[in-house]
């Protein structure tokens, strides 16, 4: 489904890494490892379409995301690095917003269910502003739990998360993989994740 | 959901009424500043008027043009909005009506309570809020670009206005002019359909090249 030839990112006169090959059937999960600074963000931020690739090309159900666009970005939940969280805006409008933006509508009982499955139980209605930065995550990866896209692309979403977290995130991932979704994420922390197929993909 | 980037923008104003309310003293302060330091010479002050209003106004959309994208550039949410399947234009329009609505409207109501100051009859108070009303939001539109095309850059402020301000010119020529016109006695109903016309090619171009900059500044 989701398929990279021959990628390449070139930064300034740096190429940060260059004939990346994968492919990832329904269902798989593909994580991306490598040391700080070997462009594992880069390599996501273009699978999203955020930037292109300075060689190869990305191919979403046999077309290229580039062609594709608006038809891509449908299929597709990115959680970066920026959790995308407004400190003025309550953790329920924060939670409603980002849905909305992503074009799911969220009833506030729904957005209420997915707060609480996260732990954030009792904190709806606190500014962003005073959460730390685990519960800032959590608020962002609720997402995950309302918008009903295939393929998701997480930027070490494991960060400043606690064990408690961990394991639900882990629970979500599976229960997705489960559903024929596709998950490509980084991250430092191991984490066993079980998925019908499995990409190691690392970038030097 | 264009309607919904205007609901939440609007939501965050009110939560930040002192980044609205610093825009609309800063508009006060400058218009109210030269009354003071000219002293009542009534000729003089309502020539000038139209003028000092409608730079005063352009400084002040200026001034808040910075934080039109780059609160959601820092916390990640343009990202989501790049990535939304929406088109990108569309989400553009509604922030930059957003903007005008919590800068400009505030603005041209302000106006005549200021434009007493000058000595300003009625008719020209009422022509001075109608040429704002159609003025402002195209410098919120044409700001718009400049603050996207500025995103991310040290001192993007003093960019910002250097690529803004030479594009205003048009709408200060035709915003003061409607005002002088009817103070003169004459027609201004071609200056005011030159600000109308302003504003729908702004509304037709200016997302569009807002989003391509958008594209462009977050590559």
């Amino acid at each position: 489904m989701l398929q990279g030839i021959n990628l390449a990112c070139v930064r300034g006169d740096r190429r940060l890494f260059k004939a990346v090959n994968f492919t990832l059937e329904a269902g798989g999960l593909m994580q991306v490892h490598g040391p700080n600074g070997s462009g594992k963000t880069s390599l996501l931020r273009m699978l999203c379409g955020l930037s292109s690739p300075a060689l190869g090309e990305i191919i979403w159900c046999g077309t290229s995301i580039h062609d594709l666009k608006g038809e891509y970005f449908a299929n597709l939940t990115y959680i970066g690095h920026l959790s995308g969280t407004k400190d003025d805006l309550t953790v329920l409008e924060n939670l409603r917003v980002s849905s909305a933006l992503a074009g799911e509508r969220v009833s506030e009982a729904q957005a209420r269910d997915a707060l609480a499955h996260m732990g954030l139980n009792g904190r709806e209605f606190l500014p962003a502003k005073v959460l730390s930065q685990g519960q800032r995550r959590r608020v962002a990866l609720a997402r995950l739990l309302v918008c009903k896209t295939k393929l998701w692309i997480l930027d070490e979403p494991l960060a400043a998360l606690d064990v408690i977290a961990v394991q639900l995130i882990q629970e979500l991932l599976e229960r997705h993989l489960a559903e024929k979704g596709l998950v490509v994420m980084t991250t430092h922390q191991a984490i066993d994740v079980a998925a019908a197929s499995t990409v190691h993909l690392r970038l030097l | 959901m264009f309607f919904w980037i205007i609901q939440r923008d609007l939501l965050l104003a009110v939560r930040r009424r002192s980044d609205v309310l610093t825009t609309l003293f800063f508009f006060v302060i400058v218009v109210s500043l030269f009354p003071l330091s000219i002293g009542p010479e009534m000729n003089l002050l309502r020539t000038m008027a139209p003028g000092v209003v409608w730079v005063a106004a352009l400084l002040a959309s200026m001034l808040s043009l910075g934080r039109l994208f780059s609160s959601d550039y820092l916390d990640g949410t343009l990202e989501q909005m790049l990535l939304s399947s929406q088109s990108l234009s569309i989400l553009v329009l509604g922030k930059a009506l957003a903007h005008w609505l919590v800068t400009g409207v505030p603005l041209a109501l302000m106006a005549p309570v200021l434009g007493i100051q000058y000595d300003l009859s009625v008719d020209a108070l009422l022509v001075l809020v109608i040429s704002l009303l159609l003025g402002t939001p195209v410098l919120s539109l044409i700001g718009a670009i400049g603050a996207a095309l500025t995103l991310g850059l040290r001192g993007g402020g003093v960019l910002v206005s250097l690529l803004v301000l030479p594009l205003y010119i048009p709408v200060l020529i035709f915003g003061a002019g409607a005002v002088e016109a009817n103070m003169a006695g004459v027609s201004y109903d071609a200056h005011l359909s030159l600000l109308g016309a302003f504003l729908l090619v702004s509304l037709v171009l200016a997302p569009w090249a807002t989003a391509a900059s958008l594209r462009v500044s977050l590559e």
